[in-house]
């Protein structure tokens, strides 16, 4: 706005200020549709969700205020911890398939020099089915009576798997699907960062007398330090938040795989139609999942 | 894993890298350039070892990328009695393709999947015109509060849809000032699509890019703002522009639990959500079953062989170098 003083002169002052209102007036005509949508849909709802966690409403009342009882009430819910323990242990389970083994296939497809397209388009293709068919798809594979795993694990003869509905199993088996369903992604962006290495550090490292594992450790893994790290919190906050795979494959009652995210449902949508409470519970997985959102901004910020 | 969260622009905004240059076939003759952790002579030196370790690779792949795949799509045309045998059949005894028939009316598959390609077509439109116009207010006309608008936008990347889910739900329910109710239409998915703020900021740096100068000689000549819009920023976006769009309508398709929430009316629902329904509700024959699951698979797939490189392009133009 400090274009106004910069050229003397009344004439071009008035000029370049009615210039400078129609641009403004226009520009808000442009991106009224657009900010009204993240008004709408993201900042309102930010405010809304932090005020609804301190009132009652389950849509038979107004709501009013009650303070801090939802939060009592959700730290008195034996669910409550079990909600958050199974989503940590969802979340480290799949950071030790879905976030290691797509650094070591990329790796290895890295190294081939035959079919790179191909391999690409495979490791992808379960990424874009959307991910409702791979979860329900699956189930038909976990059945434990004639699921194809079962069939599979007789006709080689081992012992058969109750799968999903074991306790000692559902969770892995949760991870597994969601594994196979996303690990393209990582996959191909660690593929990509791969390519960017520079070929002089390998020869270098070569000619001291590195071998191919003594190059791996003090080549590959810095150069991808960087890149690794960013996954790392993308993939933290994104399974933090799994919800299709728990909800297809177990239910919402079933106390093993019970997560944050089908527990705010639950809360909202069927068991206790409490929309304060289910807040209360976003409240909390905002808080948790916004810190490592910030770290990953933080990390990746380009400027302005 | 679940690895969501949509492609990394490049830094500089720009189109996605072209995919990288096809190695030559055959060991001998990479470049130096694609030098990568094991030599070219050792793998020479160890050809047997080289395509042994290819060999299983791929035999790895395809059983574990292309073999769920191919049962769902194969399943789909066996007859529900060799579907239910305990020894499963590999390649169908007897073909039945009219099972595709059968769910796309049975199951009316058919509805379900004209309202899933409505809502996809409907907001790519949608979501497309206000980022665009959202992106260029921002990027060209540089008003007041910009700054401010700009920082907003991205702050909201921080935000976890799902951690929204109840309050955004409630919005749709009663949109604040309008007071209208959403539920089961489609701006109840279009809407909330537009407040993305990745395609707002991917847009806007593309623009940033065009020079100003093509945009007030086009003022001299007499071209108002929509018109510089219209006739030089989208003609010279194109490739972001495309991009933008596949995604948009990549992420209408697989969205499951906001169309779960928001279109509880079974005749206004989307291919996702009534699968699910019907896999828990109905007595499907399996084999219909395993049809409506590929016939909500084919327009992903088919999408993403022919844009695959645009696809698999945004998404390696994201790996940022450390």
């Amino acid at each position: 706005m400090a274009v106004v003083t910069a050229v003397p002169g009344r004439g071009s002052r008035v000029h370049r200020l009615r210039r400078r209102i129609q641009d403004n007036l226009l520009a808000y005509a442009f991106m009224a549709a657009g900010l009204a949508c993240f008004a709408f849909f993201s900042w309102y709802p930010l405010v809304r969700g932090v005020i609804l966690s301190f009132q009652q409403d389950n849509f038979v009342a107004p709501p009013y205020w009650v303070g801090l009882d939802n939060y009592r009430a959700l730290f008195a819910d034996p669910l409550f911890y079990t909600a958050w323990r199974n989503s940590l242990l969802f979340t480290g389970l799949a950071l030790v398939f879905g976030f290691v083994l797509p650094f070591f296939i990329a790796v290895l497809l890295n190294e081939f020099r035959h079919f790179s397209g191909f391999f690409r388009v495979l490791v992808y293709l379960p990424v874009m089915l959307p991910p409702i068919v791979a979860v329900l798809l699956w189930r038909y594979f976990y059945d434990p009576g004639n699921g194809l795993f079962n069939t599979v694990l007789r006709g080689v003869g081992l012992p058969e798997s109750q799968w999903t509905q074991s306790s000692n199993t559902a969770m892995i088996s949760l991870v597994l699907v969601s594994t196979w369903a996303n690990l393209g992604g990582a996959t191909l962006i660690y593929l990509a960062a791969l390519q960017g290495i520079p070929g002089e550090l390998y020869e270098a490292a070569e000619l001291d007398g590195a071998s191919i594992w003594q190059r791996l450790r003090h080549v590959t893994l810095p150069q991808m330090r960087f890149i690794m790290l960013v996954l790392l919190l993308l993939q933290i906050v994104a399974t933090m938040q799994v919800f299709i795979e728990p909800f297809a494959l177990t239910g919402t009652s079933n106390p093993d795989t019970i997560t944050v995210l089908i527990l705010v449902y639950r809360y909202a949508f069927t068991v206790n139609q409490d929309f304060g409470l289910a807040a209360a519970m976003s409240v909390l997985l905002f808080v948790v999942l916004g810190a490592f959102s910030a770290l990953y901004l933080w990390l990746t910020r380009t400027g302005d | 894993m679940t690895l969501i969260a949509p492609p990394q622009a490049p830094a500089g905004g720009a189109t996605p890298a072209p995919a990288a240059p096809r190695r030559k076939r055959g060991l001998v003759g990479t470049s130096p350039a694609t030098r990568t952790l094991v030599s070219t002579v050792d793998l020479q030196r160890h050809r047997g070892l080289y395509f042994t370790v290819l060999g299983l690779t791929i035999t790895v792949f395809v059983l574990v990328f292309l073999v769920p795949l191919y049962w769902m799509f194969s399943s789909a045309v066996k007859s529900p009695a060799e579907y239910a045998l305990s020894t499963p059949t590999f390649i169908p005894h007897s073909w039945h393709p009219d099972t595709f028939a059968t769910a796309w009316s049975n199951m009316r598959i058919a509805k379900y999947f004209t309202n899933t390609v409505l809502y996809a077509a409907g907001g790519w439109l949608i979501v497309l015109t206000f980022d665009v116009a959202l992106a260029y207010g921002l990027s060209k006309l540089k008003p007041v509060f910009g700054k401010i608008l700009l920082g907003a936008i991205l702050a909201s990347l921080m935000l976890p849809a799902s951690a929204l889910l109840v309050p955004a739900y409630l919005t749709v329910v009663d949109v604040p000032l309008l007071h209208v109710n959403l539920l089961n239409t489609p701006w109840a998915l279009w809407l909330p699509a537009a407040a993305t703020a990745f395609n707002v900021y991917v847009l806007k740096r593309f623009f940033d890019q065009i020079p100003d100068d093509l945009l007030d000689a086009a003022s001299i000549d007499g071209a108002g703002r929509l018109r510089q819009l219209w006739s030089i920023i989208l003609p010279l976006s194109r490739p972001v522009l495309g991009v933008v769009s596949i995604f948009i309508i990549i992420a209408l398709w697989k969205d499951f639990l906001w169309p779960l929430l928001v279109l509880p009316d079974p005749e206004s629902q989307t291919l996702s959500v009534a699968l699910h329904r019907l896999a828990n509700t109905s007595q499907v024959p399996p084999t219909d079953f395993m049809a409506g699951l590929a016939i909500a698979s084919i327009p992903m797939i088919v999408v993403f062989l022919i844009f695959q490189r645009s696809i698999i392009g945004g998404l390696s133009a994201g790996s940022m170098k450390g």
